[in-house]
């Protein structure tokens, strides 16, 4: 179709480009009413979207989503029961870079309304109770420092004592490193917990989410019993750059995506943001049986 | 001539200008004392002097930069090092049992003053070549899987376990992420928090991030005086953060990474002394430090039952985290 175009058909086309790109951003100002797609481009109307679970209608683009956003989607209305609701960072080393950990933390919170980058709770997923956690990649990348350690290990625990599934969605760049060598520990602290939920056969549903890496996928992400991972996210140890710079390599297409980790064993599952209720339920529903027998 | 050279080669960037002239002294009068012309061993034993109140003056204040060059410095003793100086009987074991051996991971079985134990470290090399084939001590996912299958079995024999740290980090590779980088030391956490026997780790050099972690999780977690032990270097900190590669050694007193430091945030239990200068200053001297140090922490671990060993650790991860509330 594109074989022959004449010089004026090519002008032509640059032309309606030119515009449809103006069009997009006199779209995108009044009240985010339009949003654009940031893979194809696709102009989609923003009520479209949250209809279609914030994926791209035209290419299965996953939106990145904030927990409260999940939690809509996910769980059973009014039954998500915040638990640790308080925890806030603290600036234990007066940390100063280009800006104080102290004022990152407050303009976080203020930008997104949370006290950090993981919710957790005890709620209904169809019915069947679970503690769930989810990471908000929106509060300083979704890093992990002592809160979400702490908040993680907590929630854990909650599901041990009330034997009730563990259900976390990770979204993280890795360890807070303005809580150097602590954040570090979280890394410990949230993987051994983990190992008590294994001798106490609660089961642990791991899901990654875009992005997961680092500290995060080093430790409590890659330990699910089930590890399911949403399409298109990345999930890695090291970053592409890192990696790139490293090795002075192009890397390969769709290196580090859901899709290629799947490939290479280290996930359960990839799935679309539409068929993820349905599979976390079955998946919940044979960890439950299973407890009864 | 060659004696001159390795001495030249031992001094650490910081320390040359004030000591460069000094061993340069020392040489010369060397030689003249070797030509038989004229007596200079009593001029030579003040230089020896002087140099050793230097190193004194030098290393009883540096900057957490110079720290990290200590940590860091090629000549400073490797994991196989330690172990040949301290331990007996070591058979070195080697394989994932899935993969690969990974050379930038040693294991394996020693006596310690006469007890069965298992050891094993990342291992550096002291020249380009053998840091090429140590992969400059970062492991892959086989040496943390190889790292773990020899702790497993320290276990099922009931044999206390001492690891080594000293890594820049685990390696960022693409067939390490393959293999699942990631995966190997998340499961090495969790696993580490559980093992029944008594654990002691040391940080020897570098303390890199996950790399180190992987491998650390000791009852006891002790560090050598110029080690560090950071979530990320001073240098990837400085060019993320800080947002100039420039600023490591900002970024590496920011982040508070050296044994004291470490000791203050109760991180690690103890810091052992290295000889003036820095550990390559003194294998003998240092390794004796680190070998009392490791019997010191063990013996009080091997009275306690397995259930105990298990809850000694897992409470020293389970409180570490400082938040408000």
């Amino acid at each position: 179709m594109a074989s022959k175009l004449s010089i004026h058909d090519w002008f032509k086309s640059k032309k309606d480009q030119k515009e449809l790109k103006n069009t997009h951003e006199k779209l995108d100002i009044p009240g985010n009413l339009w949003v654009k797609c940031p893979k194809c481009g696709q102009t989609i109307y923003s009520k479209d979207l949250e209809e279609n679970l914030k994926v791209c209608p035209k290419c299965s683009y996953h939106f990145r989503l904030t927990s409260a956003e999940r939690i809509k989607q996910l769980v059973d209305d009014g039954t998500f029961i915040e638990i640790n609701p308080n925890l806030y960072s603290k600036d234990f080393l007066n940390f100063d870079d280009t800006k104080p950990y102290a004022d990152r933390i407050k303009d976080a919170m203020l930008k997104t309304n949370l006290k950090d980058a993981i919710a957790t709770g005890i709620c209904k997923i169809e019915q069947l109770e679970v503690a769930l956690g989810i990471m908000d990649f929106s509060f300083m990348g979704g890093s992990m420092g002592s809160v979400v350690g702490e908040k993680f290990t907590r929630l854990a625990e909650a599901a041990i004592e009330n034997k009730i599934p563990l259900v976390v969605f990770s979204a993280s760049g890795g360890a807070r490193m303005q809580e150097s060598i602590i954040s570090l520990m979280q890394m410990a602290k949230t993987s051994a917990v983990l190992g008590r939920l294994r001798e106490n056969s609660i089961p642990y549903i791991s899901v990654l989410t875009d992005p997961t890496t680092g500290g995060v996928s080093a430790s409590f992400a890659m330990l699910g019993e089930i590890n399911m991972a949403e399409q298109g996210a990345l999930v890695a140890f090291a970053g592409p750059r890192v990696i790139e710079q490293t090795i002075r390599q192009k890397l390969p297409p769709g290196f580090q995506r859901a899709e290629y980790v799947l490939d290479h064993g280290m996930v359960d599952i990839v799935f679309h943001r539409k068929e993820l209720k349905n599979n976390l339920v079955k998946i919940l529903r044979f960890f439950k049986e299973e407890k009864k027998a | 001539m060659k004696n001159k050279e390795e001495k030249r080669q031992n001094l650490l960037p910081f320390e040359k200008i004030k000591l460069q002239p000094l061993f340069d002294k020392i040489d010369k009068l060397k030689s003249i004392q070797a030509s038989g012309k004229m007596d200079m061993s009593e001029e030579i034993k003040m230089i020896e002097r002087s140099i050793e109140s230097a190193r004194k003056e030098i290393f009883s204040n540096l900057a957490p930069m110079e720290v990290v060059q200590t940590a860091r410095f090629i000549n400073r003793p490797t994991t196989l090092e330690y172990i040949d100086s301290i331990f007996e009987d070591f058979v070195e074991l080697h394989g994932d049992r899935n993969y690969a051996d990974d050379p930038a991971m040693i294991a394996g079985i020693a006596t310690l003053d006469g007890r069965s134990v298992v050891v094993l470290g990342h291992q550096k090399g002291h020249t380009t070549k053998e840091n090429i084939a140590r992969n400059f001590g970062m492991a892959n996912p086989e040496g943390y899987r190889k790292a773990l299958r020899i702790m497993r079995l320290a276990e099922r024999y009931n044999k206390p376990i001492i690891s080594f740290v000293d890594t820049s980090g685990a390696y960022p590779g693409i067939g390490a992420e393959e293999r699942g980088q990631a995966e190997a030391i998340a499961k090495n956490l969790r696993e580490m928090a559980e093992l029944t026997v008594p654990f002691i780790s040391v940080i020897t050099g570098e303390g890199g991030s996950g790399g180190a972690l992987g491998i650390a999780m000791g009852n006891r977690v002790l560090m050598l005086e110029f080690a560090i032990y950071s979530v990320i270097s001073p240098e990837g900190c400085a060019s993320i953060l800080f947002r100039n590669a420039a600023r490591a050694s900002d970024a590496a007193k920011a982040l508070k990474i050296t044994a004291k430091n470490l000791l203050e945030l109760g991180i690690i239990d103890d810091i052992i002394k290295e000889s003036l200068g820095g550990a390559h200053n003194s294998l003998e001297f240092t390794s004796k430090n680190v070998k009392s140090a490791i019997l010191k922490y063990l013996e009080p671990l091997l009275s306690l039952s397995q259930r105990e060993l298990i809850a000694d650790r897992y409470a020293k991860y389970r409180k570490m985290g400082i938040y408000c509330e």
